[in-house]
C-alpha cells in the first residue's frame, strides 16, 4: 500500500538525490551537442541572412514554417491531456500532466522562434506588436500572420502559468525536503511561501480550474490560427475550410506521440515504473490510434475536397502531392500516420514498450513529413508554370531543425532534473480518495 | 520573542476535519488548516466560502478582449485606414481570433494574480515556515494553526482547547518582536 510519505519520497528523490545521474548526463550531452548545432546554424543565419536557406519564389516558406507548425502542434497534446482530463475528472492523468505541460510550454517556445528567425531582421520582431511608434504604423490586424503573434504570445504565457501554478505546492514539498541551503532558497523562492493553507487551496483550485478551461480553448484557437495562415490564402491545396479542425486534431495526434516518447524515456531514465505504468501507455496508445484515425479521415476529406471542387489547380496540386517531386513526403506520412498505427488495435502491441516507442517515433516523423508535404508541395507549382521551381534544403535549415530538438531537449532535461516531474499532491489526493472509497 | 499562536498536528484528514469543526463550534474564526493536498469539504467546515477568483478571471478576460478589439478597430479603421480592394475597414470577423487570444491572456494573468494577492503570497517569511516540524505539512501531516490574532485567543484557555482535540503534537509558535 502506498502512503503519502512514499509518494513524497519517490518524486522528490528524482530532483534531490538523482540516482540516474549517468542516464541524465548522457541525454544531456546529446541535447547540448544538438544545441551547439542550433547556435552554429542561427549564427550563420544572422551573419549572412535568410539567403542561407533554400527559400526562393515560389517556395518562400520552407523548413522554418514546417518546424513552427510541427512544434506548436506537438505541444497541444500536453494541454489537452492536462486541461481537458482535469476538467473531466480523469484521475489517471496525474502521472502524466506535469511533464506533458512542460512539453507544451517548451514546444511552444521553440515554435515561436522560427517565425522570428524567418523575419530576416529578427531584432525588429517587436514591430509585429501594436505600439505607438514614430512611423505612425500599425500591424495589419486582418492578416492571419498578425493573429499568430497574439496566439503564440497568449499560448506561451497561459501555458507557463498553468504549469507553474500547478507546480507551486510541489515546489513547496521540494523546499521542505531538500537539505542543501542553496536549493532551499531556489525552491523556497519558486514556492512563494506556500504553506498548504485550506483557504489558499480553495482559491488555488479556483484559479487552476479556470486556467485549465482557458488553456483547453487555446488548443483549438491557436492551431486554428496557424491553419488560417494557409487557409486564408488563395494557394491551391491550402485554401480550404477543412484546415482549422484538421490542423487541431492532427496536432493532438502528433503531440500524443511525443507524450508517449517522453513517458517511455522518463520511465526508463528515472525508473518511474510505478508512476508511469503500462496502463498509462495503453491509454495513450489508444488515444494515438483514435486521433490517428481522425487524421486519416482528414487526408481522405482533403483528397475528396480537391476532387469535388472541380478546380483544375486543386486537382493538379493533389496530383503533385501524390506523384510529384515530393511524393516521398506524401507516401511517408500515409505509411507512418495511417498504416503503421493500425498495429495499435492489438493490446499486445500497445503494452509492448519498444514497439510502442517505435510507432510513436514513426508518427512524430510522419507528422513532420505531413507538414513538409502540406507546405512545400502546396507551393512549388504555383498557378504560373513559368514560376515553378523546386525547393532544395540547405544545411543551416537542417541544422536549425536538429538544433531546435536540442533546445527542447536541454529545457526538458533541466525540468526533469530540477523540478517536480510528477504531481505529488495530486497523487496524494488520489490515494486519499481511494482510501475514502474503501 | 512574541507568541504568534499555536500549531497542532494530526495524522489523518478525518481527525483534522473533526478538530476544525470543534474549534469553529467553540467560536474561533482565525484558525487555519495546512495540508499536503486539498481536502474536500475542509474549507466549508472552516466556514470559508468565497469565490472571488472566478469573477476576476471573467471580468479581466472581457476587459482585455475589449481593449484588444478597440485597438484593432481604431488602428485599422481610423488611425491608419488601408483600403484593400474595397473591403470594409471595420472587418470585425477578422478581429475575432486576436480578441479571443488577448482576452484569454488577460483572464489568466489577472486570475492567477488575484489568487496570489488574495492568498497574500509570496510570503516566504511567514512564522509557520520557521517551525521545525512544519515541513511535514507538504509531506504527509495535517496541521491546524491558531494565531494569537483570533479574537477568542487566550494563551491558556486556547492551549487547553487545542489539547482537548487530541493532536499528535502541539506547540507554541514564536516570532521575533516586531516581526
Amino acid at each position: 500500500m502506498d502512503t503519502f510519505q512514499h509518494v513524497t519520497e519517490e518524486v522528490t528523490h528524482i530532483a534531490l538525490h538523482p540516482g540516474a545521474r549517468r542516464n541524465w548526463w548522457i541525454l544531456m550531452a546529446v541535447a547540448l551537442l544538438m544545441l551547439g548545432v542550433f547556435f552554429v546554424s542561427t549564427g550563420w543565419l544572422f551573419w549572412l541572412g535568410v539567403g542561407v536557406w533554400g527559400l526562393n519564389i515560389p517556395v518562400n516558406w520552407g523548413m522554418d514554417i514546417i518546424n513552427t507548425v510541427w512544434w506548436v502542434g506537438l505541444g497541444h497534446a500536453g494541454t489537452l491531456i492536462s486541461a481537458l482530463l482535469l476538467i473531466m475528472g480523469r484521475h489517471w492523468r496525474t502521472s502524466l500532466n506535469r511533464f506533458a505541460e512542460a512539453m507544451t510550454l517548451f514546444a511552444a517556445m521553440v515554435a515561436a522562434l522560427f517565425p522570428i528567425l524567418h523575419l530576416g531582421r529578427p531584432q525588429l520582431f517587436y514591430w509585429m506588436l501594436p505600439y505607438p511608434n514614430d512611423m505612425a504604423l500599425w500591424p495589419q490586424f486582418r492578416s492571419p500572420l498578425t493573429w499568430d503573434v497574439f496566439s503564440f504570445l497568449a499560448y506561451i504565457v497561459v501555458s507557463f502559468l498553468f504549469w507553474y501554478i500547478g507546480m507551486i505546492p510541489d515546489l513547496a514539498t521540494l523546499r521542505d525536503k531538500t537539505t542543501s541551503p542553496r536549493l532551499k532558497i531556489f525552491y523556497g523562492v519558486l514556492a512563494l511561501g506556500w504553506r498548504g493553507s485550506a483557504r489558499h487551496w480553495v482559491r488555488w483550485r479556483q484559479a487552476y480550474v479556470a486556467t485549465a478551461l482557458i488553456t483547453f480553448h487555446l488548443v483549438v484557437s491557436v492551431h486554428s490560427g496557424v491553419a488560417m495562415l494557409f487557409a486564408a490564402g488563395l494557394v491551391a491545396g491550402w485554401h480550404s475550410t477543412l484546415f482549422p479542425p484538421f490542423f487541431v486534431q492532427s496536432a493532438v495526434f502528433s503531440g500524443v506521440a511525443v507524450v508517449i516518447l517522453m513517458a517511455v524515456t522518463l520511465r526508463h531514465a528515472f525508473h518511474l515504473y510505478d508512476l508511469l505504468t503500462l496502463r498509462h501507455l495503453d491509454i495513450l496508445a489508444k488515444l494515438l490510434l483514435g486521433t490517428g484515425l481522425l487524421t486519416a479521415y482528414g487526408y481522405l476529406a482533403e483528397g475528396f475536397h480537391a476532387w469535388y471542387s472541380g478546380n483544375p489547380y486543386e486537382m493538379q496540386t493533389l496530383n503533385d502531392r501524390l506523384f510529384g517531386t515530393y511524393a516521398w513526403s506524401a507516401w511517408g506520412s500515409i505509411f507512418l500516420n495511417i498504416l503503421l498505427i493500425q498495429l495499435l488495435w492489438f493490446r499486445r502491441v500497445r503494452t509492448n514498450v519498444p514497439l510502442l516507442f517505435g510507432i510513436a517515433a514513426g508518427v512524430t516523423v510522419g507528422m513532420w513529413l505531413e507538414r513538409y508535404l502540406l507546405i512545400v508541395s502546396g507551393l512549388y507549382r504555383d498557378y504560373l508554370p513559368s514560376a515553378w521551381h523546386v525547393y532544395e534544403t540547405t544545411w543551416p535549415e537542417w541544422g536549425l531543425f536538429i538544433g531546435s530538438i536540442g533546445l527542447f531537449g536541454v529545457l526538458f532535461l533541466l525540468f526533469a532534473r530540477f523540478l517536480p516531474l510528477v504531481s505529488m499532491f495530486e497523487l496524494k489526493e488520489d490515494l486519499q480518495r481511494e482510501e475514502a472509497a474503501e | 520573542m512574541k507568541l504568534w499562536g499555536y500549531l497542532a498536528e494530526f495524522d489523518s484528514p478525518a481527525q483534522l476535519i473533526e478538530a476544525v469543526r470543534t474549534l469553529r463550534a467553540e467560536g474561533y474564526t482565525h484558525f487555519d488548516a495546512h495540508t499536503p493536498f486539498p481536502i474536500e469539504g475542509l474549507a466549508e467546515h472552516m466556514g470559508f466560502e468565497e469565490n472571488r477568483v472566478d469573477p476576476v478571471h471573467v471580468m479581466a478576460g472581457l476587459a482585455a478582449g475589449a481593449v484588444a478589439l478597440g485597438i484593432m478597430l481604431w488602428a485599422n479603421a481610423y488611425s491608419y485606414p488601408l483600403n484593400i480592394g474595397g473591403r470594409p475597414l471595420v472587418a470585425w470577423a477578422a478581429f475575432v481570433l486576436p480578441t479571443f487570444e488577448i482576452g484569454t491572456l488577460g483572464a489568466t494573468v489577472a486570475g492567477v494574480a488575484a489568487m496570489l494577492v488574495l492568498n497574500r503570497l509570496p510570503d516566504t517569511t511567514h512564522p509557520l515556515l520557521a517551525v521545525e516540524r512544519f515541513h511535514l505539512a507538504s509531506d504527509d501531516t495535517f496541521f491546524l494553526s491558531l494565531p494569537a490574532s483570533d479574537p477568542m485567543f487566550q494563551a491558556e484557555d486556547s492551549w487547553r482547547d487545542l489539547t482537548r482535540l487530541n493532536p499528535v503534537a502541539l506547540e507554541a509558535v514564536l516570532t521575533e518582536e516586531g516581526a
